[in-house]
């Protein structure tokens, strides 16, 4: 992805010596406040201080920070907020959040070179730039005071926006000197010093959510909520079949429903559009389209399961291949081998998939959440053909992400939509059309082989990956000599002490159904596969699972440290009542190093009643501990409702499930208790927002087999081979 | 078709059909966009709504049956004693993540502590099981409702 056309193209630090003006200018794009009402007057933007495009502060003292990356539950606003403010040296009642625009060049996250929120990478990524931008505004007016006073900034202090000198008898607040500040020249980010971990006074406290207040009366603009005037809203239809398309239309039938202005026709597509959704989704539904299902018709699950058996047989790409696994394997004592299969998912995030289009001659305006506006502003200039900086996204808050709105697909849809539509058009998708038109996490199919000595030591180990690659898709300067790097993390660098281990990928891609990245991504999967056979080996040399993991990680501290904290937290040993038992999992994963404890009940009747997650983290230095905890609890259960009921499966080329009485998330009655321990460190951070989705299933799939004696290789788990 | 409603204790106009979802009037046509879409059969909650106290699912309450009854959504649920000590127990545990369904969820543990001041685990599974929240808030929503319970107990007092 090129960067973005949006802000003109000179150097960075000539941007930011232009300083205010056009720090304004760039930012006036940016949609209104989240979280304060209505964007300052273009007067008083003009007259602040914006020595980089994250911070602008005014006259009047207000802080307005610019977020880089998008909220969508994970805490992010909260968390880069205290990067910028532990160094800027504001009181988080003092800012007010705004969500950037697209640009790669100035709001692009440095691990994944573009302005996209995934891959739990927002705080890795932002950790130092975020709170360089906050040291270098401090400095500034630091400075500026400093040189009013006739002083040494060194002798200067700043506390809650107000700059001190040395005896504290003069003081003046960071609003008064914006002016003097804007006129100094702008240090070099890395040449200011960052305050050292012991001197945090903000990060690593426990902060509330900044987002909480507006996300309980009801005042929190997701993109579903965009209001333009003249709107009309649509309903679509898709074509059930992956690449089917219209056969026929009752366009008069729709159009005599009262407040159905227009049926609109694209490929592979129909739109009604009204004066309201009601009137559109009953529009659409008289309309009774029928469709040629087009060249996947015949797809079903089966074929795909078929095609996934025979191309895992082939080699792949090497991952990892350190010593001689398949000679260890031969010589081993023991050896086992395993196949696991995965299937398909989709995100269901609450918020359906919409996007609110206004396509004029000479500009496209769009008001959506997304996780990837510039790719976004990117394919909507291809499909339009007007440059980039004639589309204007607007990014809102997100009812949900995980890996869902990474996509455009959805945007370019409804911008194909409103090629038809004269004025703004708002296009909804129902929530049968999102399940049935996701863009889905791949089936994979991994065969493993493991070989033990007379120890009960692993001394060969040997992974096959196989599945669709979305990286090759998604990204394909990373897919590199046919290995998806993605697709095997955590399978190519389990945390165990392994002699011998080979580990390769293959791709396969399914025909007739998209996919995509999904909360989780490649370690969602290969935790679940590793920590199994892992469980599987311990058993097999007869020894507990959690001694046989620790014998294995004497070189690995950290990965010991936190399968030590959650198993002493979890009371791992103690008896349990009948049918319970009690299952562990271990990761190293996006960077940072967690284990879970499981404790499950198992019935007569095969049921799994999950009672409490235990988890232990050790992600490096902790920003916010409260987002940690929020992220544990309601990771868990994502990949917890993965592990008991998620499947999409396809028959005649139409996928099965619709909505979420077949497609199920977990409800309050069943959900465990999540208890969330951190390890202390001070380590850079570790991504957090995928971790404990990718612990959790092995660690109920193991405690299922420690009451059963069962192992789960296939999800979702089926209960009915649980019967006893 | 030509319908009063009154909303949030104002009387609103909409010229929808009979059969149109309250949810759609609240959002599209009198633009109250805090009650939500989440799946348009009532398996979800997000468009929880009171009529006359009562939570309703305003994806499938069509507009024709609400009649002269008094309609509150989550923009007027301050107006309770149950919404404002339920809206404090979010804020105090920092319940919402994504925050989508939590319109919904409010609706719904305000319903609930109306009809029943203290409940008990099995009482918050009974009334919140038909709320999703994808981002599983669950733990964080069963604490704050009985927060929000304890709150106006003391208040009561």
């Amino acid at each position: 992805m090129s960067e973005s056309a949006s802000v003109p193209r000179f150097d960075r630090r000539e941007f930011l010596k232009v300083g205010a003006g056009v720090g304004g200018l760039v930012l006036s794009v940016a949609i209104p406040s989240l979280l304060r009402p209505a964007s300052l007057s273009t007067a008083q933007q003009t007259s602040s201080f914006a020595p980089n495009a994250f911070i602008r502060i005014d006259r009047a003292g207000a802080v307005t920070l610019v977020m880089p990356m998008v909220e969508m539950g994970q805490g992010v606003y909260t968390a880069l907020t205290m990067l910028i403010a532990e160094e800027l040296e504001v009181d988080l009642e003092q800012v007010r959040l705004e969500h950037a625009p697209p640009s790669d060049a100035l709001y692009g996250n440095s691990i994944l070179h573009v302005q996209t929120t995934g891959l739990s990478s927002s705080v890795r990524a932002f950790w130092t730039p975020l709170r360089q931008a906050g040291a270098v505004a401090r400095t500034l007016i630091v400075s500026a005071a400093a040189k009013k006073w006739g002083v040494d900034p060194g002798t200067c202090r700043s506390r809650r926006g107000v700059v001190y000198d040395a005896a504290a008898t003069r003081h003046l607040r960071y609003g008064e000197l914006v002016d003097a500040a804007a006129a100094l020249p702008i240090p070099a980010p890395d040449s200011v010093a960052l305050k050292q971990p012991k001197d945090f006074t903000l990060i690593g406290t426990p902060v509330k959510r900044l987002d909480s207040a507006d996300k309980v009366n009801g005042k929190a603009q997701f993109g579903i909520d965009a209001k333009i005037p003249g709107m009309k809203f649509a309903a679509i239809a898709i074509s059930p079949a992956f690449g089917g398309s219209v056969r026929s239309v009752n366009e008069a039938a729709a159009r005599a429903v009262s407040g159905v202005r227009q049926v609109v026709r694209i490929e592979g597509a129909v739109a009604v559009v009204a004066d309201h959704t009601g009137a559109a989704k009953k529009g659409l539904k008289a309309a009774a389209v029928e469709w040629d299902d087009g060249p996947n018709a015949a797809i079903g699950s089966g074929d795909i399961l078929r095609q996934l058996q025979e191309q895992s047989t082939r080699s792949g790409a090497v991952a990892r291949n350190q010593g001689d696994a398949k000679k260890a394997l031969a010589g081993a004592v023991q050896r086992f081998d395993a196949v696991y299969q995965l299937p398909f998912l989709a995100h269901a995030a609450m918020e359906p998939m919409n996007c609110t289009v206004h396509l004029q001659k000479d500009r496209c305006d769009l008001w959506v959440g997304t996780q990837a506006p510039t790719l976004t502003q990117a394919v909507v200039a291809e499909l339009t053909g007007l440059p980039k900086d004639a589309i204007k996204v607007n990014n809102h808050l997100l009812g949900g992400g995980f890996g869902r709105r990474l996509d455009a697909d959805g945007t370019l849809l409804a911008v194909r939509i409103a090629q038809h539509v004269s004025g703004p058009v708002k296009v909804i998708w129902s929530r049968e059309e999102d399940i049935q038109h996701d863009m889905y996490r791949p089936a994979y199919y991994d065969r493993l082989s493991a070989g033990l000595d007379a120890s009960g030591k692993p001394v060969a180990w040997i992974h096959r990956v196989a599945g669709s690659s979305v990286l090759a898709r998604y990204a394909p300067p990373l897919f590199k000599n046919g290995l998806d790097v993605d697709a095997v993390e955590a399978a190519a660098e389990p945390p165990y002490d392994f002699p011998n281990i080979y580990v390769d990928y293959v791709r396969v891609e399914p025909p007739g159904i998209p996919t995509a990245f999904w909360r989780g991504v490649g370690p969602v999967k290969n935790v679940f596969i590793v920590e199994s056979l892992m469980d599987d080996l311990a058993a097999a040399a007869k020894q507990d699972p959690v001694v046989y993991r620790r014998s294995l990680l004497s070189h690995n501290p950290r990965a010991l440290g936190v399968l030590n904290l959650a198993t002493e937290k979890a009371g791992w040993g103690r008896p349990l009542p009948p049918r319970r038992g009690r299952g562990v999992s271990l990761q190293f994963a996006f960077g940072g190093y967690m284990a879970q404890v499981a404790e499950v009940e198992v019935a007569r009747d095969g049921t799994v009643k999950v009672h409490r997650i235990v988890c232990a983290a050790d992600c490096g230095i902790v920003v916010n501990p409260n987002t940690i905890a929020a992220q544990v609890e309601g990771g868990a259960l994502f990949g917890l409702t993965a592990a008991l009921y998620g499947a999409i499966t396809l028959r005649g080329g139409r996928v099965e499930q619709s909505n979420f009485h077949d497609y199920r998330p977990m409800r309050m009655n069943e959900v465990p208790v999540v208890e969330t321990h951190i390890v202390k460190s001070t380590e850079a951070p570790g991504g957090f927002g995928e971790a404990p989705c990718s612990c959790v299933a092995p660690a109920i799939t193991n405690a299922i087999f420690a009451v059963t004696g069962k192992r789960i290789r296939t999800l979702p788990i089926d209960t009915s081979q649980l019967k006893s | 078709m030509a319908f009063t409603l009154k909303v949030n204790g104002a009387a609103h106009s909409a010229d929808v059909d009979a059969d149109t979802p309250l949810l759609w009037v609240l959002r599209d046509v009198l633009g109250m966009t805090g009650t939500k879409f989440g799946c348009g059969m009532a398996l979800c909650g997000a468009c929880t709504v009171h009529v006359d106290g009562t939570p309703l699912r305003s994806c499938i309450t069509p507009i024709g049956s609400v009649g002269d009854r008094a309609v509150t959504t989550i923009e007027a649920i301050d107006t309770t004693s149950q919404g404002r000590a339920v809206q404090q127990a979010w804020l105090d545990l920092d319940v919402v993540q994504c925050g989508y369904c939590q319109s919904g969820q409010i609706m719904s543990a305000a319903a609930l502590l109306k009809a029943t001041p203290k409940p008990s685990d099995a009482d918050i599974d009974a009334a919140m099981s038909g709320n999703v929240c994808r981002c599983g808030t669950y733990q964080r929503i069963r604490a704050a409702i009985h927060r929000a319970a304890g709150s106006l107990s003391e208040n009561r007092r």
